[in-house]
């Protein structure tokens, strides 16, 4: 091996440090989290999302500021550094999914968080983590409109988003919570989920959720389930990349450890090498697909309140199901049996839930703060349009639906 | 250098698997394939420690035939990726391959901010001056009054300077040779591999199928002669008399200074607040 | 059904209303109290509209957002004229008269001090408004306790700003405790 030259005319002689590769130092992420005080505090919803992502194990994130989900990336600015993960700020939402897919790669479990538009700027992106099945995470905290619409205003205009909008066909898990507990929750959930299934699994948040304040006790680390990718443990030369074998979840190998492996955005076969074969590119997508739809029992996650009796059913998810529990507590103390089905993962669809919620009550009320997006799902369910009362509750302006508004759509069905 | 025997290539690619490969005969992007593998061999970097990140294109194709860790991404976004891989494992020699289109048009933010931040990524720019694999549409590298498929009475856009942007955006490292010159290219990726920050090399190659044919430029051994022909190493610029400089492709490496990586930063960042406790 | 004390802090964006807020919020959960706090306000953080709001409870709070207000501050005009038809009846409205000048409406419990000019005159600047006309509001509703706000304060500001708003707060206890209906 020839001896190292520098070209003495051009190059200054580097410092001793910087000819020296950089090795970042130990990961402090566990230490941290044994060790924080776990008492009640008054907590945002987009801090929620911040602590958990870190006890779910996230040690880099990379993100571009958008409100209403800045505070997300600025928490973890502080926190990160601290225990030697890595935040970064990238110079779009383009570069930000990129970085954390990059990351995630060479073995990182990466999150990113944004708004509407950003969100759109990723879904290219997010295609490219889905294909290649790479795990991660993208937070979106919905505002209103389309373009820059109202910053600081809910909405859940993105739901359809979340599920098609990145191009061709793909599969979606997305997760959506309805408190400042359940941010922190679902957040970790999304993160195991996204290594569990070698995926990009997406949280999405109200506004007024990612900025409201609620008094939350974070659960002590021995009682939060993290959930790591599998490692191979196969030698290097008789690894597969996407291993069929696996029934749909197979190990995956990082940068740097030895594995060599290829990873594309084309169609590849399980080696992860491109392929233009339509059996082996349609092997590939059936394998996206059955991933998720041969595990909904694991994704789906439901809260069924007080239906056990209902004669009306309120399906929503978010901000506004807790404006439907607040009408379902008024109807019920003026005798109106009605009572509430909420995903809280929202994609898949909980089809089977639905199903049976159509069967059990007589009238279906639909709330939600765009023009109409998950009715259309209950729709696809119901076999009978003209049987089932499917009723549209819908506003787009900036402002909640509001526990009277439901109300008075409860008074008017029954 | 040159004695390294040819088989030393067959040792770094992926040869049982996928070849034969997609570029056309004549093409450029085989030679700059030898020379990067040459000068990780005269490096003698373990192959494990070193990440390929393409993105689309031609050019960007190459990762698939390198027994490295690979990652052929999103057009455009190559190192938004590689910056990814590279700060979550700073040990790793992470190279991006990207062609003029994809590095400079779609890419073009991700390369002036890797620039700017100094982080420690290799890029090698096959500089073909058009977008080869789509059919010959008009990249930003493609000269006034070419002939393109999306320029077809020439080309009216100035073209970018490649290594221009780059020092402009503050690259540390910024080097440019042609296909033609191929030792100097291996000389040039084996420096840009050890220097520590960010490095581009602009490599000028032929796309005689495409570029050559919609602008009669004779065919691929024509254009390795022309590449001979006009351009001038870097040492020879400040001896020429300015009429014999114009229009010429200067050779050599432009800049190299040492100023602070981005990820040593990130490390001595990490360890400051670590010892501070965060305050 | 749950009953909640429903709080709507409102003026413009830089008086601090939602660090207000948040305060109160903080206080409750001193308290182990339930608690929500949400806003709404413009994308600048000077001038427009803002709002905080609080709802306090013993039970789970379903609905963030304080829809019938036990306890109105309003600090501008436009805030007073907008949410002034939210207040429950016999809630309490609290005006800061050094910007609301007209009453759209009269509420039977209205509590008005020109609480801008007196941070002005006693304090030597408008700033610690919110903090004193917080603390007027608390100890004229009892929501939280006096030492619970003055702990939660500690908690919520930088430690260079704690004396001043302990300042606010005394001043503000004591314009509630010799308001003269």
């Amino acid at each position: 091996m020839p001896k190292k030259e520098i070209n003495s005319k051009a190059a200054p002689k580097p410092k001793k440090d910087q000819t020296t590769l950089a090795v970042k130092p130990e990961s402090k992420l566990e230490e941290i989290q044994s060790s924080r005080e776990r008492k009640n505090v008054l907590m945002q919803g987009n801090e929620a999302v911040a602590y958990g992502a870190l006890d779910a194990g996230v040690n880099f994130f990379a993100g571009y500021p958008i409100t209403p989900s800045t505070e997300v990336a600025e928490i973890l600015a502080n926190e990160l550094p601290k225990r030697g993960g890595v935040f970064i700020q990238m110079e779009d939402e383009i570069a930000s999914i990129c970085a954390i897919t990059g990351a995630s790669l060479a073995g990182a479990k990466a999150l990113t968080a944004t708004s509407g538009p950003g969100f759109s700027l990723m879904q290219e992106g997010i295609g490219f983590a889905k294909i290649t099945e790479t795990p991660c995470v993208v937070v979106n905290v919905q505002r209103m409109g389309p373009s820059t619409g109202m910053p600081t205003s809910p909405a859940q205009g993105d739901i359809m988003q979340a599920k098609w909008g990145s191009h061709g066909d793909s599969p979606a898990i997305v997760l959506y919570p309805a408190s400042v507990k359940e941010s922190y929750e679902l957040t970790i959930r999304a993160v195991n989920l996204s290594e569990k299934y070698r995926t990009c699994v997406i949280l999405l948040l109200d506004e007024v959720i990612g900025h409201m304040r609620e008094a939350v006790r974070l659960p002590d680390m021995a009682n939060v389930r993290v959930i790591n990718r599998i490692k191979p443990t196969v030698p290097p030369n008789w690894y597969k990349h996407y291993d069929e074998n696996q029934k749909y979840l197979s190990p995956l190998a990082s940068y740097g450890e030895g594995y060599r492996f290829h990873v594309t955005g084309l169609t590849h076969d399980s080696h992860g090498f491109p392929t233009n074969k339509s059996g082996e590119a349609g092997d590939m997508m059936e394998r996206l697909r059955k991933k998720i739809s041969y595990n909904m029992r694991d994704l789906v996650q439901i809260e069924s309140y007080q239906m056990e009796d209902a004669k009306i059913a309120i399906f929503t998810a978010g901000i506004t199901a807790r404006a439907a529990k607040a009408a379902i507590a008024m109807a019920r103390h003026e005798g109106i049996k009605v009572g509430l089905l909420r995903p809280l993962t929202i994609w898949p669809f909980p089809d089977d839930a639905v199903r049976k919620m159509l069967r059990n009550v007589e009238t279906v009320i639909v709330p939600e703060l765009n023009q109409g997006q998950l009715i259309h799902e209950i729709q696809r369910l119901t076999k009978d349009k003209s049987e089932s009362n499917l009723i549209p509750l819908q506003r787009v302006n900036g402002q909640l639906i509001t526990p009277n508004d439901i109300l008075r759509k409860i008074k008017e069905v029954s | 250098m040159a004695n390294i025997p040819q088989r030393i290539i067959h040792e770094y690619l992926r040869h049982d698997k996928k070849f034969p490969h997609v570029w056309c005969a004549g093409c450029s992007n085989g030679i700059v394939l030898g020379a990067i593998i040459r000068a990780i061999a005269s490096l003698n970097l373990d192959r494990d420690d070193i990440v390929m990140v393409s993105g689309i294109g031609c050019s960007s194709r190459m990762p698939v035939y390198v027994d490295f860790n690979t990652l052929h991404s999103l057009h455009g976004r190559s190192i938004a990726y590689a910056t990814g891989v590279k700060m979550h494992k700073p040990n790793l020699k992470v190279i991006v391959v990207t062609g003029d289109g994809d590095c400079t048009a779609i890419g073009g933010n991700h390369l002036i901010h890797a620039a700017r931040r100094n982080i420690d990524l290799k890029v090698i720019l096959i500089n073909n001056n058009i977008y080869g694999m789509t059919g010959g549409q008009c990249s930003p590298t493609t000269p006034h009054d070419a002939i393109a498929t999306t320029a077809p009475y020439g080309n009216i856009e100035p073209d970018f300077n490649v290594c221009n942007l780059a020092m402009g955006a503050g690259a540390s490292f910024v080097a440019r040779t042609t296909a033609f010159h191929v030792l100097e290219m291996q000389s040039i990726i084996k420096d840009a591999l050890e220097h520590p920050g960010f490095s581009i090399t602009e490599v000028i190659s032929a796309c005689p199928v495409i570029y050559g044919r919609l602008n009669k430029k004779g065919g691929a051994p024509q254009m390795m002669k022309d590449f001979r022909d006009n351009s001038i190493p870097l040492a020879a610029v400040d001896k020429l008399p300015p009429e014999k400089v114009e229009g010429k492709i200067v050779r050599g490496i432009l800049r190299r200074e040492i100023r602070p990586e981005y990820s040593s930063e990130y490390t001595s960042l990490v360890k400051r607040v670590q010892a501070s406790g965060g305050e | 059904m749950a009953k909640n004390y429903e709080i709507r802090l409102s003026g413009s964006g830089g008086q601090g209303l939602i660090l207000a807020g948040i305060i109160l919020a903080r206080a409750a959960v001193i308290e182990k109290r339930r608690v929500t706090q949400t806003q709404s306000y413009g994308p600048e953080s000077r001038g427009g509209y803002s709002r905080a709001d609080v709802i306090i409870s013993d039970e789970e709070i379903y609905f963030p957002e304080a829809t019938n207000f036990d306890c109105l501050l309003a600090l501008t005009q436009e805030a007073c004229d907008v949410y002034l038809y939210d207040l429950r009846e016999s809630g309490i409205l609290i005006i800061d008269t050094t910007f609301v000048k007209n009453l759209a409406l009269a509420a039977e419990n209205t509590y008005e001090l020109p609480f801008t000019d007196i941070a002005q005159e006693k304090l030597g600047s408008p700033i610690t408004t919110n903090i004193m006309s917080l603390a007027f509001l608390v100890q004229l509703t009892g929501i939280v306790k006096p030492g619970s706000l003055k702990q939660s304060i500690a908690e919520s500001v930088k430690p260079a700003f704690i004396d001043v708003n302990y300042k606010a707060m005394e001043l503000g206890f004591e314009l509630a405790k010799k308001y003269k209906k």
